[in-house]
């Protein structure tokens, strides 16, 4: 079989690359907002900040030091803030991964292949985490066929992963089902490669993704 | 139908069957009628006779030379003779001259001056004129009314020669680029119709006024029903997630079609009134019975199901009882039979089974099963008849994409219909001489 875990990799150095963009950005606003002597605070210092010294002051003196410190620990307290809030989304995105992760499906089949199970498995405890999420799972499949038996295979694949859900726990009500058969395919060619590909489960967020909770 | 008037239609069905169906005495069937009826020239099934267009003046008139020879040609039944240039004959035709030149039959036409199209149509071996009519050519002059108008003065002369009306004057309904479009049956005036974004299966409703589609919506499939005169379109109730696959009975009063949301079964629903669906397949746990097409007597009905494990084709009673396996005699490494279409005429379902792993377009006869391979090169699947039970569009990709093509199931004569961007799902019209 084809890897179908080819996304992966790309999806974990997203998630590595944008905290850590996010965090020097945030590091050099602090900067910023120090040197031009706002007084705004910064919303997660829970540190009082008052005014900065100004910044042409001639010679160092206790004021300006003490000012100099409270900036630094204010930093630092942000930066700890910023990396709970990036462990926080990097979790919330993991869960909204594990949520939309594909499965794929054999030829003409729409029984949920072993190797898939477990990323069903994995979106149970996240669907019972947020019973306010509903999801619609789109069935697909390979340009093999009639294009009108694919839609109805298509929905077939849904169906089988819905019931599979269900089976587990989730309200019936929370999941629909759609099919486009083969009229969206994500890899071109007539090959078994793109086949592969092709043969698939699509999992989308309809309703409550904005508040999703991580599971304990 | 009333049963007398439906016994009365399938034993005259029966009647032409029998008179058709054996070649080596057609001959003589034809002549037994000229004693009492004709004279001269008799269309013999399976010959082609010459018919010699003269030449016509006025503004367009190469044009409508242009088109009648090409219509009769595309017919497949006469062989145009079109000789370039000369002038149109005055006062009695030549025949013995016509004779000459390979011509049983002539046709003279004249554009009038009050815009018509005045033809006579001659029989050349009995030196007269066999019959006269005219059609009114709509402005302006070869707009796509005009160009309709003389594709039915073609399939009048197809019908005076033949006895058979051509399909000169039809349409194909196709899905191209996620809308449904509409070409005429000589591949002029493609144009796309509005509002049928997302639209697949076209179904003509045998009027020509309305068409049944499957609409690809994103949270499921509808089957929409859209009036082609007033540009409304209406949703039929479904029944299930996802409904696809529409046809006409063909007296039009019902609309058949598949609906489900695991496993899809075949459902009935008048296409104008307000109640819901009747099932006709009892689908068991995830069985797909899709693509109904119904028998010209509208007592049966063609479909495909994989209640067997895999695509096979099926037909059954109209009420949904009686169902019997119809592509019995066919082998193959993996069997897939599908996209019935049952002939007009009603001798044959058209439709497509896997060789090798590819489609191809066959047909089979309901009554003793005997099975013809029409197509062999590329992928050539879902095939549509036209009026006539002769013609075939179908959807290949033997030019290098995928297009609709049309094939003469008599001779194996094929042409392509569309070109540009992808074409598939092919609808042949009606015969479309009231509508629009």
């Amino acid at each position: 079989m084809i890897s179908i875990k080819e996304r992966t990799p790309t999806l974990t150095l997203r998630r590595i690359i944008m905290p850590v963009s996010i965090r020097s950005a945030a590091a050099l606003a602090m900067a910023l907002v120090t040197l031009a002597g706002c007084k705004k605070k910064p919303e997660t210092t829970p540190a009082p900040v008052t005014a900065a010294p100004p910044v042409r002051a001639p010679g160092p003196n206790q004021d300006s030091i003490a000012a100099a410190e409270r900036a630094r620990e204010a930093a630092r307290l942000a930066a700890a803030a910023s990396e709970e809030a990036r462990r926080n989304a990097a979790a919330l995105a993991e869960a909204r991964n594990t949520l939309m992760q594909v499965i794929y499906f054999d030829f003409d089949k729409d029984e949920i292949r072993d190797d898939q199970r477990m990323a069903l498995d994995a979106k149970v405890p996240i669907l019972t985490a947020n019973p306010n999420v509903r999801i619609r799972i789109a069935g697909h499949t390979d340009s093999r066929g009639s294009d009108e038996y694919n839609l109805a295979l298509g929905q077939r694949r849904s169906a089988s992963a819905k019931r599979y859900l269900v089976s587990r726990g989730i309200a019936d009500s929370r999941i629909d089902v759609v099919s486009f058969g083969k009229e969206r395919p994500v890899a071109q060619g007539e090959n078994e490669e793109a086949w592969a590909k092709n043969r698939r489960d699509e999992f989308e967020i309809v309703a409550g993704g904005e508040n999703l909770r991580v599971p304990r | 139908m009333t049963p007398t008037r439906t016994l009365a239609v399938a034993t005259v069905a029966a009647m032409l069957v029998a008179l058709v169906g054996l070649p080596t005495r057609s001959a003589a069937q034809d002549t037994t009628k000229a004693q009492g009826v004709r004279i001269g020239l008799t269309y013999t099934q399976g010959t082609k006779p010459g018919v010699l267009i003269t030449p016509i003046v006025g503004a367009n008139s190469d044009s409508v030379r242009e088109i009648l020879a090409r219509d009769l040609d595309f017919g497949d039944r006469v062989n145009p003779i079109k000789l370039d240039g000369g002038t149109p004959p005055t006062g009695a035709l030549n025949y013995p001259l016509y004779a000459q030149q390979g011509a049983l039959a002539v046709v003279q036409a004249t554009l009038t001056a009050v815009g018509s199209l005045h033809v006579a149509v001659h029989d050349v071996v009995a030196a007269r004129v066999m019959n006269v009519f005219d059609v009114a050519l709509p402005n302006p002059p070869l707009g796509p009314e005009w160009r309709m108008a003389l594709h039915g003065a073609s399939d009048e002369v197809e019908r005076v020669i033949t006895e058979q009306r051509g399909i000169a004057q039809t349409r194909v309904a196709f899905e191209r680029a996620g809308a449904l479009w509409t070409v005429d049956s000589d591949g002029a005036n493609a144009h796309v119709l509005p509002g049928t974004q997302a639209g697949l299966s076209p179904a003509w409703h045998p009027s020509g006024r309305y068409m049944a589609f499957c609409l690809l919506a994103n949270d499921g499939q509808f089957i929409m029903l859209r009036d082609l005169v007033a540009g409304t379109s209406r949703r039929i109730p479904g029944h299930g997630a996802s409904s696809n696959t529409p046809a006409f009975s063909p007296d039009g009063t019902t609309l058949v079609f598949s609906s489900g949301s695991d496993g899809f079964d075949i459902f009935t629903v008048s296409p104008f009134g307000k109640e819901a669906p009747q099932r006709l397949t009892v689908g068991r746990g995830s069985v797909i019975n899709q693509q109904p097409s119904f028998s010209p007597d509208g007592r049966r009905v063609a479909f495909q199901s994989d209640r067997s494990g895999h695509a096979e084709v099926y037909i059954m009673d109209a009420d949904g009882s009686n169902a019997d396996l119809l592509t019995t005699s066919i082998g193959g490494e993996q069997p897939y039979r599908s996209n019935p279409d049952w002939s007009p005429d009603g001798r044959k379902v058209a439709f497509q089974s896997q060789i090798n792993g590819v489609f191809q377009i066959m047909t089979i006869n309901p009554r003793d099963r005997s099975v013809t391979a029409l197509t062999s090169e590329g992928r050539n699947e879902d095939p549509s008849w036209a009026p006539d039970g002769r013609h075939l569009a179908f959807t290949s990709n033997r030019s290098g994409s995928q297009q609709l093509w049309v094939l003469d199931a008599e001779s194996g004569r094929v042409r392509q219909l569309t070109r540009g961007e992808k074409a598939r799902m092919a609808a042949w019209s009606p015969r479309l001489e009231a509508a629009r």
